[in-house]
Parts: structure tokens; sequence; C-alpha cells
């Protein structure tokens, strides 16, 4: 656990507790289970949009289109429940394949033609903004009253603080993606493909099926993510997203992971998006511009990456020494 | 196989090629660098297609279309440069695409234990939870074969294992290939080592040029002639460039240091040392892997900055802190891994070459069409590098040759130092010998060059002065006729405490 590699991780924890002790010691209010429970509900979608980049850039690639495919994904939602009158289970289904199919298309082209999947994603970000407008030009109000009754469900732990479903989706997600990412040979698959992925190729290892499942994964993250935001709203909404799939690569980078793939863990991105999470909320208690927020990002952001730069650094000085 | 052929855009790779290995026998694969050793390999496991030909193995015909066909089908490789995963674990490169499941989740433990006893089978007993990239070049090609043979593999293909380790390791390599042998596995060695192509191989196919020009009994190949059939030429031919070569060996030069490196230090790298080189001279860093030759050079040519000592350039104190300060005051530097640090392998040959005299000019000031073809084939032609046209891409070229065009984009910056890291890895006897003679040429021109190889005999072949470095320090110090082989080894032993 101690080694060079985990440093960024370690860091990721011991910020985000530096974090909530300062923000408790300013506010007494903050800590407390009701707040906690807001910021997990408030940014579980961007979550499990996380979870899903964190596959794709372990691999070593990078996933543009994520943000605008969750704003495709609420007004899908909402066209299909309000206007086509299907029932919310079977919409669900059919948005989450939805989405699974789009970055499934879009690992293929990535593959099969070996472009940069900064550009492949950029064009699937541009596609899914365009068809999110075609699905319905303007925010549509989601008419199911299961839908709304399991938005609002909700239990209550430590004293009252609400678990939404939109939180405990976010957890299980979380889970299922170390168990996928540490004991499943496709888990390891994409490290070793982000690693280095002409190894990786003369390992025998299926580069192609693996470098298509995990933009998969993304995609289908990114549906559920829409999902989860239609139920914090219930409605959809086709002039979202723009932008979340920055801040779901910011979480990703904060938690720990390399942007050039191989090195990184899940739990990182989860401690990532909590970091994110409170900070975003202290700015609001502090009565301040989400540009302030930002700021904040920003700054921290650039100490992670740099600080990373400098353990790698330093690892690779440790291993020619050791040679 | 039979009647192997491989064409590449502007280049046959292989043509009509036949070549046979049996079980229980290590065979050695020996040819020039661009002779087609290396496409054999990868048409025969499945990396490239091939274009005509057959492949039979243990009685039935094949054809693999990926590494892992090749794999199931019982042809295990470990390549010239180590493929694993850097950041992974020793047990998990081992396992990585095999691991064992229970209800599909992995078993770690179970991992772990597979791996040791695979590395165990090799006589390696190492902590196998450590990432790969924490252990030394030698252990992680035995961690490759351990792979490699982790699947009931019946032939094992070894392309250059050797070069990068010391004798050492190279011996206990051995001792594992003649395990491997006597269990009946066919094994085939690729190496530009002749000692150890005698030493273990019992059959030896000669390539050249992309042909085959026969397969031989060890026993009845004497060395030399091995040699003539790998450069096409006679006995006789050969025996003379051997002469050359050795009587090629300059002696001891005066006059003032052209470079003067005074207590060059950096912590955790390089121990206090002074170096001196003069013009018209060659100076060698002799000692194994890792005592610090590279790093060495990397601090004169600013690569790495030095936390003390000071450096004289032609008696004037130079920082150094930059390459592009050391190559503004003229020093040039061929670095040892030709392929991260040096060559664009996707520019062309004539790229590859003003490449620095372009960036010493600046953006702004675009070295003329004409002038570029006109530097690019000057040194094409002096070099003897072996391409198509000077527009070809640096990759399709063999390694011998893209060390050359690495060499060519110092020398057309006419330096007055250059540092040669390694110059001969990786390339065959002919090549070899065209360097060491390049090297000779320009130092009778005046140039001053430091030589860094792990060659002994190349070393004593091609300095005037030599320093021999041991764990990150200059231990000693040969001059003209005092510099052989065992000389420089005895050093080095005899620092040992």
């Amino acid at each position: 656990m101690f080694q060079r590699k985990n440093i960024p991780l370690l860091a990721t924890f011991g910020v985000l507790v530096v974090l909530l002790v300062v923000a408790s010691v300013l506010y007494r209010n903050f800590l407390t289970p009701l707040n906690f429970a807001n910021i997990l509900r408030n940014y579980a979608f961007l979550g499990v949009i996380a979870v899903g980049m964190t596959f794709v850039i372990l691999s070593g690639g990078i996933d543009l289109s994520v943000g605008t495919v969750m704003g495709f994904s609420t007004i899908l939602l909402a066209r299909l429940i309000s206007v086509q009158g299907v029932p919310a289970l079977p919409a669900i289904c059919v948005v989450l394949a939805v989405g699974c199919a789009f970055g499934a298309g879009l690992g293929l082209v990535i593959h099969t033609y070996r472009l940069p999947p900064f550009l492949v994603t950029l064009s699937g970000m541009f596609l899914a903004k365009g068809i999110s407008f075609v699905i319905l030009p303007s925010a549509q109000k989601i008419d199911s009253s299961w839908f709304a009754e399991l938005a609002s469900f909700k239990l209550k732990v430590f004293g009252n603080a609400p678990l939404t479903v939109t939180t405990m989706i976010f957890f299980a997600v979380v889970s299922i993606g170390i168990a996928i990412a540490h004991f499943t040979r496709f888990g390891r698959n994409v490290y070793a493909l982000g690693g280095a992925e002409s190894s990786a190729v003369l390992m025998g290892l299926p580069v192609g099926r693996t470098k298509i499942a995990v933009y998969a994964i993304s995609g289908c993250c990114a549906a559920l993510g829409g999902i989860m935001w239609a139920m914090n709203s219930t409605s959809g909404n086709p002039a979202i997203g723009l932008g979340t799939e920055l801040d779901a690569i910011a979480c990703v980078v904060i938690g720990g992971t390399l942007l050039t793939g191989g090195v990184g863990y899940v739990v990182g991105t989860l401690a990532g998006v909590l970091v994110f999470g409170t900070i975003a909320t202290v700015i609001r208690f502090q009565g301040l511009e989400s540009s302030d927020a930002r700021i904040a990002l920003g700054i921290l952001l650039l100490a992670f990456i740099t600080m990373q730069r400098i353990v790698v650094q330093g690892a690779a000085r440790g291993s020619r020494m050791a040679t | 196989m039979r009647g192997v052929r491989k064409t590449f855009p502007g280049v046959v790779a292989l043509d009509d090629v036949a070549f046979t290995v049996r079980s229980g026998e290590v065979h050695a694969l020996m040819g020039e660098n661009g002779a087609g050793k290396s496409t054999l390999i990868k048409v025969l496991t499945g990396v490239y297609p091939k274009d005509a030909g057959v492949a039979t193995f243990a009685g039935r015909e094949i054809a693999p279309r990926t590494p892992l066909d090749a794999e199931r089908a019982g042809i295990a490789t470990v390549y010239q440069e180590v493929n694993l995963i850097p950041e992974l674990s020793v047990a998990e490169n081992i396992m990585l695409g095999r691991q064992p499941k229970r209800a599909g989740f992995l078993q770690w433990k179970e991992i772990r234990r597979r791996a040791d006893e695979a590395l165990a089978r090799l006589g390696l007993e190492i902590d196998s939870s450590r990432a790969v990239s924490s252990y030394s070049m030698a252990i992680q090609q035995m961690v490759a074969i351990a792979r490699a043979l982790y699947l009931d593999a019946k032939l094992l293909i070894l392309d250059e294992p050797t070069s990068s380790l010391d004798e050492q390791e190279v011996a206990e390599l051995f001792g594992t290939m003649r395990r491997l042998k006597d269990d009946g596995l066919g094994i085939v060695f690729v190496t530009h080592f002749l000692d150890q192509v005698y030493e273990i191989a019992d059959h030896i196919t000669v390539l050249r040029n992309g042909g085959l020009v026969g397969e031989f009994e060890k026993a009845q190949l004497p060395r030399l002639e091995l040699i003539a059939k790998m450069l096409g030429k006679q006995v006789a031919e050969v025996e003379k460039v051997g002469a050359t070569l050795a009587i090629g060996t300059p002696g001891e030069t005066d006059g003032p240091a052209l470079l003067e490196a005074r207590g060059l230090a950096r912590t955790g790298s390089v121990a206090a040392l002074d170096l001196e080189v003069r013009r018209g001279e060659v100076v060698g860093l002799a000692g194994l892997l890792g005592s610090g030759r590279t790093e060495t050079a990397r601090l004169l040519f600013g690569a790495d900055k030095r936390d003390a000592g000071e450096v004289r350039l032609e008696g004037e104190s130079a920082a150094l802190a930059h390459p592009a300060e050391a190559i503004a005051k003229g020093i040039g530097f061929c670095s040892e891994d030709r392929k991260s640090e040096g060559i664009v392998p996707t520019l062309s040959v004539s790229e590859n070459i003003i490449l620095a005299m372009q960036a010493g000019r600046g953006m702004l000031r675009k070295l003329p069409k004409a002038k570029q073809l006109g530097v690019a084939n000057h040194y094409i032609e002096a070099l003897k590098i072996k391409t198509p046209s000077p527009e070809t891409p640096v990759e399709n070229l063999s390694g011998g040759n893209q060390q050359k065009v690495l060499l060519a984009r110092w020398l057309c910056m006419q330096p007055k130092l250059i540092i040669l890291d390694e110059p001969t890895r990786g390339i065959d006897v002919g090549a070899k010998g065209e360097i060491e003679k390049l090297v000779e040429s320009l130092r009778a021109d005046g140039m001053a060059i430091l030589f860094i190889s792990s060659e002994l005999e190349e070393v004593v072949r091609a300095c005037n002065r030599v320093a021999v470095m041991r764990d990150h320090g200059k231990i000693g110090e040969l001059v003209g006729a005092q510099i052989e082989e065992h000389a420089i080894m005895e050093l080095i032993a005899a620092h040992e405490e």
C-alpha cells in the first residue's frame, strides 16, 4: 500500500480529510450527516460518470462524450416516458442500452481505425449534443408516478440523514467498479493496456475487445448518470451535460489516476468526487459564486498533476539506480 | 517453414526463406541487421501475416494470425525489448490473461503461488509482488521467459535475450536454456554475440538481405566462415578486416584538454569524478551495467543537473545546465536508448538527420529542401546507411542503420566532442566494424570522442584512454598500451571489497 505509486491516492484522501476538518471548524453545521448526504445526492451522478471515465483513463484513453451522452440520456428518457408513454422501467433499460451501444461504437471506431480517442470522442460529444435537440428541443417533465416515487425514495440513516436511490446507485457502481478493476481478467487487461499497449498485444491479451468494452462501460455509466440527473430533477433537458465530462476527468485525476494510463484506483475516484463535491459545497456555504469553486478546483487540479509528475519522475530515477 | 516471403512498402524483408527447428535443440538464427531475423520471427509468431509460404508445427500446418494464436499452438516468444507492463507486479505480469478464477473472480493468492512456481522453474527467487519496473533488465528478461514458458510451450523463441545482460546473468540464462532443452523444448536463439552462439547452439541458420544463406551444424561451421557467410564475403576478406581493426588501435595523444571535468557529481547517481577528453582522442567509459557510465554522460551533456564539480570546455568554465547549451558549445550525444530518446521513427531518414541542424538554426530559418537532401545524401553515403531513399521513414530501417542515422544527425552539427553511449548495442558484426572504423576516422579528423560500451573488446580496440567505473564512481584510468581486457576486469574486480 505504501508504494510510491500510491502516494497520489493517499494524498487525495489526505486532502479530503483536511477539507472536511477545515470546513467543520469554519461552519458548525457542515460536518452533519444531513449535509454529507446532500453532497452525495448532488454529486452521485457525476461520481457514476467518473467511475466509467476511470476505466477509460486507466486504459490510456479519454472519453469526452460522456457529458453530452448524459444530457442525451435525460431527454431520451423524458421523451420515452412522457411522449411515447413507455413505462419507466423499460424506458430506463432502453436508455442504458443506447448509452452502452453509443460508447461501444466509439470504441469500435477508435480500435478499428487506430484513431486518437480524443478526436473520436469529441465527435461523439457533438453527435450526442445534436441528437439531444432532435429528440426534444426543450426541457420535458417526466410524467411517471413510479419514477417520481423512485426518485423521492429515501432510507433514513445516521439520525435522519436521507440516503437517496441515486446515492445508493453511486455506492453500488463504485463497489462494482472496484471488483471489476481488481478481481476480473478484464480489469487487469485494462491496466495492462494503459501500462504498455504494444506489450499487451505481444502478451496475447485481447486488446481490441478490452478497448471497445472500456468505452461501452463509459457510455453506460454516462447514461446511468443521465438517469440519476433526471431523478434529481424529474425532468429531461437537452441543454445540460456540456462540461460534465471535464468535471469527471478532474475527479479521476484528483483521485490519483495517471492521465497516461495504467496506474490508479476506482476508490481514488470516489475520493476525487467527494473532494470535488466538498469544495463546491464549501464555496456555497461561504456565499461565494460558483466561479470561485472553479478557481479552487483549478488550483487543486494543477497541484495534483504536478505532484504526480514529481512522484513519477522520482520513481523513474529510483528504478534507474536499481539497475 | 518453407518458402516464406514478406514484403513491406518498398522493401522485400524476406524472400523464399526456409527454417527448421527440432525439439530438444538450441537453434541460432544469425544475420546482419536487416537480414530479416526479426521479420521471420514476427511472421512465425503471428505479428505479421506472411505473403507466401507454409509453416508446419508438430506436423500440422499453422498460420497464426495473432501472437495469441501462436501461443495457443505452443510457440512462446520473448522479444528483444522486454515486453512487460512496468507498473504491474511480477506475479501479474506472468499470469496476465491466464489468471485462475473462481466464480469469475481472480484468486490473487493462487496467482502469486503459480507465478512463484514459474519463477522457481527458472531458479529465480524474487518478491513477485513488487512492480516489474523495480527490477533490473536481467530480472525482467527472466520474468518474460517465465511468462512465455508458463503455458506448455514446445518452442521458445528468444530474440536478443542477452544484449542487456552481464556475463554472470548470461551464464544463468544459458543454464536455464540447457535445462529447458533437456526437457525437450526447441529453442530459437537470435543474437549478435558469436561466442554465445558457439557456447550454446546446436544448429545455425544464416540469413542475409532477406534471403536464406543456409543451415549448418555448429561443429561444421568455423567462426570465421560464419562471419563470412553473414557478410556475404570470402573468408580471406574477413581476416583482413579483423586485422585492420586491430592495427587501428590508436596511441596516446597529448595536448590541452577539450573537456575537463573536476569533482563532477550528482547525489544518488554519480560520485565525484574527474575526467578529461582531448582533441583527437577516444576516451572510453568502461564498467558493468549500472556502474554510472550513462549517468556521467548525461551530466556532461546537461541532460541531468550536476550537484557539484566544475566542467571546463576549451579552458573556459561551462555551466552545462541544459542540453541546448551543450549542443551550442559543440557537444553531441548519441543516446543508448535509440528507440525512445533518439530517433523519431515516423520522420524520414533525411528529416531525422537534419533535425538537430534545423534546431540550431531556429524555427524561422528553414533549411532549403535542396540543402537538406544534400546533407542527408552526403551522410547516407559516408556512413553507408542502407535505405531505399532519403525519404523512407526511419522506422523501416534496421537497428544498425537507425544508429547510423542518429550518428549522422550529430555529425552534421560538426561537434567538437561527441558522446557515443552504447553505439553498437543490438547491431551486428559487420555494422559494428563499420561504426568502429567511423569512430577512428572521426578521431583522426581531430574530434574528441567519449565512447561508452559494455563490450570490453570494443573499448580496448577503440580507445586511447579508458576510465573504469564501478558503483557510480570512477575507480581508475588506463592509458595506451595498458588498455587490455583483463586489465579493465582486474580493476573492476580489485575494487571489490
